[in-house]
């Protein structure tokens, strides 16, 4: 039988609730663009992280690998060894790196063996010139190099040196290209693995690995852990220059999208608290006929934060949606990628929305609360 | 035996006297009307005895119990049990159905009671118009909604508010014979009207001025 009453208030409320269809919608479009920010703003806060991590990768490496203790190089096989201790997915590119001194064309400068195809992943921000080496013979030269020595694409230098066994080389080598990254690299010049061990005469070492890995700096620092806890040989450490940036950047961000869905939220209580005020003041002789015919206060006050709460859950719904197609737009503008959709955020964006509704709907309700019975006699 | 006793009731609005020294007593089944130019008193008293105003002084009992000084709480519980509501401009919920209208007081009493509600308007003929909204109603059915929303929960009293005041001589006739049924069946009736031949139905009338009673007939 209690059912029976529960229909017949909800039936009441909707009822209510459409006869005042144009007062409702300011109501509910006031509701619906908080949903649409808060679940707009969330769904960014969740994605962004991602997003900018991605766009963090391009600019170099967060983790290297370099050689712990005494020893002075990294042995290729214990280096597979640490990779192996990585989650695969979060690898976008490892490249090894091995340094010797040579000279080239007289000058002395760093030279260094890599792997092309890995450099590209970890080194998106390399400017070429020409193109990268794809043959033994041919090297990649940074652009201070090639302007203290005059040479450019397609013309041939002299790489000299001494190996680790003191012994000599002097190999003609082709400039396939120039590279230009505002760095160190601009002082190097680069050629394919195969090359550089070639010319040190043994193979299966390297001086350094530098690795792009989408984390966060506590995921990273985590991993940086584990790499040390089982590697003796190797020692890995963040970038402290891109991770602390990544976090420091997201940080703001997300203090930024926190500071604006507060302010959407506090103009939604504004609008819906400004629109059911003046409901209450247009309803005081229903609301005081209920009372005359048997409707205590707490009746009163309970139908209007149940108006409230079906407000925000409709207005909720509606901007869970256009929240969804804000996010992807923000994404799409900003980041030119998709956004992952979490489906947990939109029953908790209804959840916020009701609660936001009911809060703005307090005031109200007291006003309701307080008429009195008597309006309905005084032909006010 | 009394249902309502008003003793030295008087009630003050800042410096205006509404209510000075008002004494009444009204029977079980009595009829009584309460006639008065306006600013007479006539809406404060219907206040005091509806329950839902209090007075400033004086003392008020309904069925013999003491209610003067309970809070507007307990006066609604009161309102709710006992008193029925008839009221000039019917005031009838715009967006509900004359036969929602009617479970609205049920609603706010206990428990619904669809089959209750059609009773109740079939009583005052209206069987046929329970699912019209009170637009699509004439003055008098609406009132005879009103009165079926009064009469729904079965209260000891019923207390009218000019309840033809709005209405043309057809619709005052029928609503009048609903109160001389009502009547006949033993309910005691409170009459609030300006209109001499609605008063004179009731068994006693009295005449209030400047907040004071000046005649009882």
């Amino acid at each position: 039988m209690r059912n029976s009453n529960r229909i017949f208030m909800v039936k009441m409320l909707l009822n209510s609730l459409l006869r005042r269809r144009s007062r409702i919608a300011v109501a509910l479009i006031g509701i619906a663009i908080g949903a649409t920010v808060l679940l707009g703003m969330i769904t960014l806060c969740y994605d962004v992280p991602r997003q900018l991590g991605q766009e963090f990768r391009s600019y170099g490496a967060n983790m290297i690998f370099m050689p712990a203790g005494r020893a002075t190089s990294l042995s290729l096989d214990d280096v597979n060894l640490a990779l192996a201790l990585l989650p695969a997915e979060k690898i976008l590119g490892a490249t090894v790196y091995r340094y010797a001194s040579a000279r080239i064309n007289l000058q002395p400068l760093t030279a260094a063996g890599t792997d092309f195809t890995q450099a590209a992943q970890t080194s998106p921000f390399w400017k070429i010139d020409g193109r990268l080496p794809s043959q033994d013979n041919e090297i990649l030269i940074g652009a201070d190099v090639a302007e203290l020595t005059q040479l450019a694409p397609g013309m041939s230098a002299l790489v000299s040196g001494r190996n680790k066994n003191r012994v000599g080389f002097n190999r003609p080598m082709l400039i396939s290209g120039i590279v230009s990254s505002g760095g160190a690299e601009d002082g190097f010049i680069f050629m394919n693995m195969p090359a550089m061990e070639s010319l040190q005469g043994n193979s299966g070492e390297a001086d350094m690995v530098e690795l792009s890995l989408t984390a966060n700096e506590e995921e990273l620092g985590n991993i940086a852990a584990a790499i040390n806890g089982s590697m003796i040989n190797i020692k890995a450490q963040l970038v402290k220059r891109i991770t602390r940036s990544e976090a420091s950047v997201l940080s703001k961000l997300e203090s930024l999208v926190y500071l604006v869905t507060a302010v959407v939220l506090l103009l939604t209580m504004i609008c819906v608290a400004t629109t059911m005020m003046t409901i209450v003041m247009e309803r005081r002789k229903e609301i005081g006929l209920k009372k005359a015919i048997g409707a205590d206060s707490k009746n009163v006050g309970r139908e209007f934060l149940a108006e409230g709460l079906i407000m925000g859950i409709t207005g909720g719904l509606i901007g869970s949606v256009c929240g969804l197609i804000f996010a992807q737009l923000i994404s799409d503008s900003v980041f030119a990628r998709s956004i992952n959709i979490e489906i947990y955020l939109i029953p908790l964006t209804l959840i916020i929305s009701g609660i936001v509704t009911v809060l703005a709907c307090l005031v109200p309700a007291r006003r309701a609360m307080d008429v009195e019975p008597s309006v309905v006699l005084r032909g006010e | 035996m009394d249902i309502l006793e008003l003793n030295n009731i008087s009630k003050i609005y800042g410096s205006v006297k509404a209510l000075q020294n008002v004494n009444l007593t009204v029977t079980q089944g009595e009829w009584v009307a309460i006639m008065g130019p306006s600013g007479s008193g006539k809406t404060t008293m219907m206040n005091i005895i509806g329950c839902m105003d209090r007075p400033s002084s004086g003392e008020i009992y309904l069925n013999s119990k003491n209610i003067t000084r309970l809070s507007l709480a307990d006066l609604t519980t009161i309102r709710r049990d006992t008193i029925g509501l008839v009221f000039q401009q019917f005031h009838l919920i715009s967006y509900l159905t004359a036969l929602e209208n009617v479970m609205m007081a049920q609603y706010y009493h206990s428990i619904i009671d669809e089959a209750e509600a059609i009773q109740a308007l079939a009583r005052v003929g209206l069987s046929d118009r329970a699912q019209h909204l009170p637009r699509q109603l004439s003055g008098g059915e609406q009132q005879r909604v009103c009165i079926a929303r009064a009469l729904i929960n079965y209260p000891q009293l019923i207390l009218a508010d000019e309840p033809t005041g709005n209405l043309d001589e057809v619709n005052e006739a029928v609503v009048l014979d609903l109160f001389k049924q009502l009547h006949d069946e033993g309910s005691t009736i409170i009459v609030v009207t300006h209109d001499p031949e609605v008063a004179e139905y009731a068994q006693k009338t009295i005449v209030l001025e400047h907040g004071r009673i000046s005649k009882i007939m």
